[in-house]
């Protein structure tokens, strides 16, 4: 028999007996993140082609998830962080080749503009709640005059908050789960989902929930490819890649990734979505919840799963 | 670095004097030995190694990080500026020999190669302790020093090489 | 059911409010933040060194102390100069700083005293504690005579006490590490070569090209220079053999591993002795010059061949005869290790005559790469009155073993028993730096002894287990805090090292010396303690040796040249052994005169019954027995024992790694605490195996306390030898319980 042990004790906190450094914190940030850039998305494409008016709750009310959203993952962030007081340092420089410094800069571009987009809706979405100051009222003009160059300022930059998410994880080679390049197409369509998702969840008009219930079952689609093709690129792997592989599919974590995300949070809202653009009457928000939870469920399985793969004892 | 496996013990001597020298706190270490067994009685095989950071040259905790508290020297060694280190946690995710840990002050922490003794033109805590002066240390690019001799001489090996991290430390087998 | 005087006291709630211990949570992590800020700023600190030799173990290895700025100690590190270390500290020297740092430790004196009927310990002032002591002391000599206090000690403090001891009249002082460690190697090599092998072995390790080791663990056991040498002689290929039934860490570095069956070790050697013998492979000029007996010794072992050791051992006769000539082509730079702990079955005298028998053949004793002739220089003793003569004293209790030549602590234990024939009625204890809970087996017979003692003292640094039997407690300052003797260890040429001390006494304890001088004044021995601190008298002895604390200071070892002659036999000059015939006996006339064998034979010991297996014992090189166990920063390394249990064994049991079991063993002895199995294939299947020093049942240790069995607790079968007294303790037998044995009774 083969025996590996560690002689002198070690048992260093979160560390041994398999790492455990990044909790829910950042599953919630991941999951926020991805979001917000799926709304921004849309937000932003649907204002340059000029569909904004047809299409109000895409640009107007579901973006106000977008800084709430934002926010809450941004103190996630911060909540996660151990040596709090220098998080500053962050903004000091910028690293190319660290996927989480492009990720620090893009939120602190990003946030304050989703802020702005918001408000430059401000008179449509709270028309009870007037504004106290002048200049609030000229800065919001400025805003709807200026909201075409935002919107286009927006899609690269909503793309790469949620395209750099999965980046982040597919960067550390010593995690097998994560270390495969799939990882950053597939978080940026999930987070295109749970955006679409979302606007269907705020959608007023039937014609904006059946356009985005297409958006959306073709993303669920485009997901699931990628999600086998990962599974199939680990299955033809190294060693450490299978056993990564078998932490999903035979392991302790197949309930929650087959059981949650796949059939609860991609199979079965799709299939939900097809029998109502078919024709059939189906509570709209049902599958949209679905695909949410899906949606935070696997980046808590990925988290917590990447963890445990490793490439040594 | 260069470890000779034949001759360690696995005393954990090292881990000890790190402590002493670096002040690392009681329930965290900088090094660490691991025992591997292989066969079945009475054929068995045992080999005792002493891990620790392997300064990698290839080191993906460097390139991680979003402060550039982690840093990579001239001479190789890979060092953290505390006053840097924001504690987010992604060098300890990116290291496949989990070398780093979170110091309860809230920064990462981990060997040093001790570069505080180099710079006196002492050897590493580690290295001058060790009972069975099984480690030796010195510049891997300079062909006459006696690490690459040895590693001219003697099979050797990394961990994890896999990895594509090159790490720096070797083992003699 | 009476109530025993020497109850264990197990309550930890002892109100030591008054002296509380000032430690902060950062100390618990050994670090403080301030200094963690100069080490991220790489600032060079202002570091004091003093010189000391360490005292975690007996190999006494001279060390350097770096104090900071605030009086912190910061780090230990070895004297390059010192040959016992050669600058390089093990682990438990290393890991020093933790003893000074312990919050556990022993803060004042305690005295046993009784609360609302429960016994206890309160806290006591020097002054009540020492009075006590002396009017304790002065009683008892007047009612039985000073020789029925026993000082049962060991190392630094028990020197200081027995020259207490000795002044008071008193000289029933013995310590385990004679009967229960190496003595019976000492009474072996005395008889064969008419020396003790002491205190490092003078083995020439770094040179030999062959070294054998029976049951030796050396690298699991920290002899700091054997261990260096060892890798020495690794680089330079030598070949290593190992007699183990364990795979242990010098068996994997060993060309040749004979997995030997427990208890057979002697069959293997009288069948390398027949080998080496009937193949001509000896030292034949060796032997006709130096040795006597070796007709009788051929004619002895002529028909222990390999194959009919072969039927003992388990060792194939191919094995035994391919070693014997590799031992044999390495003469005489060969080393058979005659062990240290060799107190295992009962005949370890005639096992260790074997050991040094088989030296005299491949002509290794005296000779480079196997044994040199060891000197030290003589420390002048500090003047003091004569002592008085005892009337009587450990000879006298050790009278049944001729052969022994220090005191018999297990002898010393059965004197304490009341009984119709006892000559030697022993009425109290001093107990200094050992715990004699775990290195005394048979607990029952100890307890039994400790219990009808009349007053019993230990000074000890931490609250061990030993101290909860005590009626007086004494806080000793640790090693890093007080002189002591200066220290004068035998090797390849003399030398002596110092021991200042680094910091002042922790809360109210004391040096050992202090302690002695201050029981010595008020029993009326002033005259023995011409001194008011130690300081002079190291300061004089050194003055004496031509040196002075002054230089000490500054070099920590001084080395001096050999006096004695050679390091080995000149090919051309006679040598006188001291032994009776002048020669090595081979053949011991002396034993044949006392009733025992003469030449060593094997004696078939007991096996473990069906469902038991043999309980074995050994060490791990970060703890020194049970004194580390609570050690901050050597618990970090290893917190507990475990049980390495076969993998067959583990199938047929159903147990896994890191599963918790209870061990029980022939005499229906169960073990306190669990202890978490290894399921490993480095033990055979008829053994299980475990480090000894654990299990401590003194809630005070708050990191020891609980973790991993005490291997002491289950030896309860002792086999005497009957040549020195030893207690061999490897003859238990355990069998293993998955559920816990106490769930229903109050421990």
């Amino acid at each position: 028999m083969q025996e590996e042990l560690f002689t002198s004790g070690r048992n260093i906190p979160n560390i041994d007996p398999s790492l455990q450094i990044w909790h829910w914190p950042i599953s919630v940030y991941l999951f926020l993140g991805g979001l917000a850039a799926g709304l921004l998305f849309f937000a932003a494409l649907i204002t340059v082609l000029k569909k904004d008016k047809e299409y109000p709750a895409a640009v107007k009310f579901a973006s106000i998830v977008s800084p709430i959203a934002l926010t809450l993952g941004l103190l996630a962030l911060f909540y996660d962080l151990t040596h709090k007081l220098y998080f500053w340092r962050l903004y000091t420089t910028i690293r190319i080749e660290s996927p989480m410094s492009w990720g620090a800069w893009v939120l602190l571009i990003i946030t304050p503009i989703s802020f702005l987009w918001v408000f430059s809706y401000y008179t449509e979405l709270f028309p009870k709640w007037k504004l106290k100051f002048n200049f609030l009222n000229t800065f919001e003009k400025f805003l709807q005059e200026n909201r075409m160059n935002m919107a286009i300022a927006l899609i690269p930059l909503s793309i790469i908050l949620g395209i750099y998410t999965g980046i982040l994880l597919s960067a550390f080679n010593a995690r097998p789960l994560w270390n495969n390049a799939i990882l950053g197409p597939l978080f940026l369509t999930s987070g295109l989902s749970t955006g679409a998702a979302t606007i269907i969840l705020l959608a007023k008009n039937a014609k904006e929930r059946h356009l985005f219930s297409k958006i959306d079952l073709a993303l669920i689609v485009i997901e699931l490819g990628l999600i086998i093709h990962m599974l199939m690129g680990m299955y033809a792997g190294s060693e450490v890649q299978l056993e990564a592989m078998q932490l999903l599919v035979g392991g302790e974590f197949t309930l929650m990734f087959f059981g949650f995300v796949i059939i609860l949070g991609l199979i079965v809202p799709a299939i939900l979505e097809l029998t109502e653009l078919i024709g059939y009457k189906v509570p709209v928000a049902v599958p949209a919840i679905l695909i949410l939870i899906g949606g935070l469920v696997f980046r808590f399985v990925m988290v917590e799963a990447g963890q445990i793969t490793r490439y040594l004892y | 670095m260069v470890i000779d496996t034949l001759k360690c013990v696995g005393c954990s001597d090292c881990v000890v004097a790190c402590q002493t020298e670096n002040n690392v706190p009681i329930g965290y270490c900088r090094d660490w030995i691991t025992e591997t067994v292989n066969g079945a009685y009475p054929s068995i095989e045992l080999e005792l190694k002493s891990e620790r950071c392997n300064h990698c040259d290839n080191a993906p905790c460097v390139r991680c990080c979003p402060t550039g508290a982690s840093h990579q020297l001239d001479n190789g060694i890979v060092l953290v500026t505390a006053d840097e280190c924001i504690g987010c946690g992604a060098c300890i995710e990116s290291c496949p020999y989990d070398a780093r840990y979170q110091h309860p002050d809230g920064y990462v922490d981990k060997c040093t190669f001790c570069h505080h003794r180099l710079e006196k033109g002492q050897l590493p805590a580690c290295v001058s302790v060790c009972p069975t002066k099984c480690m030796y240390f010195g510049d891997l690019d300079d062909p006459n020093s006696e690490v690459s001799q040895l590693l001219k001489n003697r099979k050797h090996k990394t961990l994890a090489p896999e990895a594509g991290t090159k790490p720096q430390v070797y083992y003699l087998i | 059911m009476t109530t025993s005087r020497r109850k264990f006291i197990k309550i930890s709630a002892l109100g030591l409010g008054g002296v509380a211990a000032t430690t902060s949570a950062l100390n618990m992590f050994g670090a403080n933040s301030y200094l963690d800020e100069l080490v991220k700023q790489n600032v060079t600190k202002k570091f004091k060194r003093t010189p000391t030799y360490c005292e975690v173990c007996f190999w006494k290895c001279a060390a350097w102390t770096y104090t900071d700025e605030e009086g912190n100690i910061q780090k230990i590190i070895g004297n390059e100069n010192d040959p016992h270390c050669y600058g390089r500290l093990c682990p438990r020297g290393t890991g020093g700083v933790g003893m000074y740092n312990d919050e556990d430790r022993l803060k004042t004196p305690l005295i046993r005293t009784t609360i609302n009927g429960e016994e206890t310990f309160r806290e006591a002032s020097w002054e009540e504690a020492l009075d006590l002591i002396a009017s304790k002391f002065s009683n008892i000599k007047e009612k039985y005579g000073p020789e029925a206090i026993a000082l049962l000690k060991h190392g630094s403090p028990g020197k200081h006490l027995e020259h207490l001891f000795k002044a008071f009249g008193s000289d029933t002082i013995a310590e385990p590490a004679y009967a229960q460690c190496r003595g019976a190697r000492e009474a072996g090599f005395a008889l064969t070569y008419g020396s003790w092998v002491g205190s490092p072995e003078p083995t020439d390790i770094r040179d030999t090209k062959c070294l054998v080791l029976i049951g030796s663990h050396i690298g699991e056991n920290m002899h700091n220079s054997q261990v260096q040498e060892m890798s020495d002689a690794i680089d330079n290929g030598a070949t290593i053999i190992t007699v183990d039934p364990r795979f242990s860490t010098a068996a994997s570095k060993s060309k040749h591993w004979l997995a030997i069956k427990p208890a057979t070790d002697i069959a293997l050697m009288l069948a390398w002795m027949n080998v080496i013998i009937e193949e001509g492979l000896y030292d034949k000029e060796y032997v006709e010059k130096y040795t006597t007996g070796f007709n009788q010794l051929k004619d002895h072992v002529s028909t222990f061949t390999p194959e009919w050791a072969y039927g003992i051992t388990t060792i194939k006769p191919e094995e035994i005869r391919k070693t014997a000539r590799a031992m044999a082509s390495a003469s005489p730079s060969v080393i058979i290790h005659p062990g240290r702990h060799v107190s295992w079955y009962g005949d370890d005298t005639q096992r260790a005559r074997s050991v040094a028998i088989l030296n005299a053949l491949l002509g290794s004793w005296g000779r480079r790469g196997g044994f040199y002739f060891k000197e030290s220089i003589k420390v002048p003793k500090y003047p003091s009155p004569k002592y008085p003569h005892p009337k009587w004293d450990w000879k006298n209790i050790g009278e049944k073993y001729p052969v022994a030549q220090m005191g018999i602590t297990s002898e010393v234990i059965k004197c304490s028993i009341p009984s119709e024939d006892n000559k030697y009625p022993v009425k109290a204890w001093m107990v200094a730096g050992t715990n004699i809970t775990k290195s005394i087996p048979e607990k029952e017979l100890l307890e039994k002894a400790m219990d009808e003692l009349e007053f019993m003292v230990v000074m000890d640094t931490m609250p061990m287990d030993v101290t909860g039997y005590a009626d007086v407690v004494l806080p000793e300052c640790t090693y890093l805090e007080r002189y002591d003797d200066i220290r004068s260890a035998t090797n390849r040429e003399p030398s002596i090292a110092v021991r200042v001390p680094a910091v002042k006494p922790k809360y109210d304890s004391k040096p050992g010396w202090w302690v002695a001088k201050q029981i010595g004044e008020r029993l009326g021995l002033g005259d023995y303690f011409n001194y008011d601190d130690y300081e002079e008298v190291i300061e004089w002895q050194l003055q004496q040796m031509g040196t002075s604390l002054d230089e000490m200071n500054k070099i920590g070892v001084k080395n001096f040249s050999r006096t004695s002659g050679p390091l080995y036999l000149n090919e051309n000059d006679a040598y006188h052994f001291p032994t009776a015939s002048g020669k090595i006996e081979l053949y011991s006339q002396e034993l044949k005169n006392l009733g025992f064998d003469p030449l060593p034979n094997y004696i078939k010991h007991p096996e473990p019954p069906q469902g038991f297996y043999r309980l074995n014992y050994g060490r791990a090189p970060m703890h020194t027995f049970s004194r580390t166990a609570n050690n901050p920063n050597l618990n970090d390394l290893k917190s507990e024992n475990n049980l390495w249990v076969n993998p067959k064994v583990a199938r047929i049991l159903g147990l896994k790694t890191g599963q918790e079991v209870w061990l029980k063993n022939q005499d229906e002895i169960t073990s306190n605490f669990p202890i978490k199995v290894r399921v490993t294939e480095r033990v055979r299947w008829d053994s299980v195996y475990m480090v000894h020093g654990f299990g401590h049942t003194n809630k005070k240790l708050s990191r020891a306390f609980g973790k991993g069995i005490n291997d002491t607790q289950l030896i309860s079968k002792v086999a005497i030898d009957p040549i020195m007294g030893g207690t061999g303790m490897r003859g238990n037998f355990v069998s293993i319980l998955t559920e816990n044995p106490h769930k229903n009774t109050e421990l």
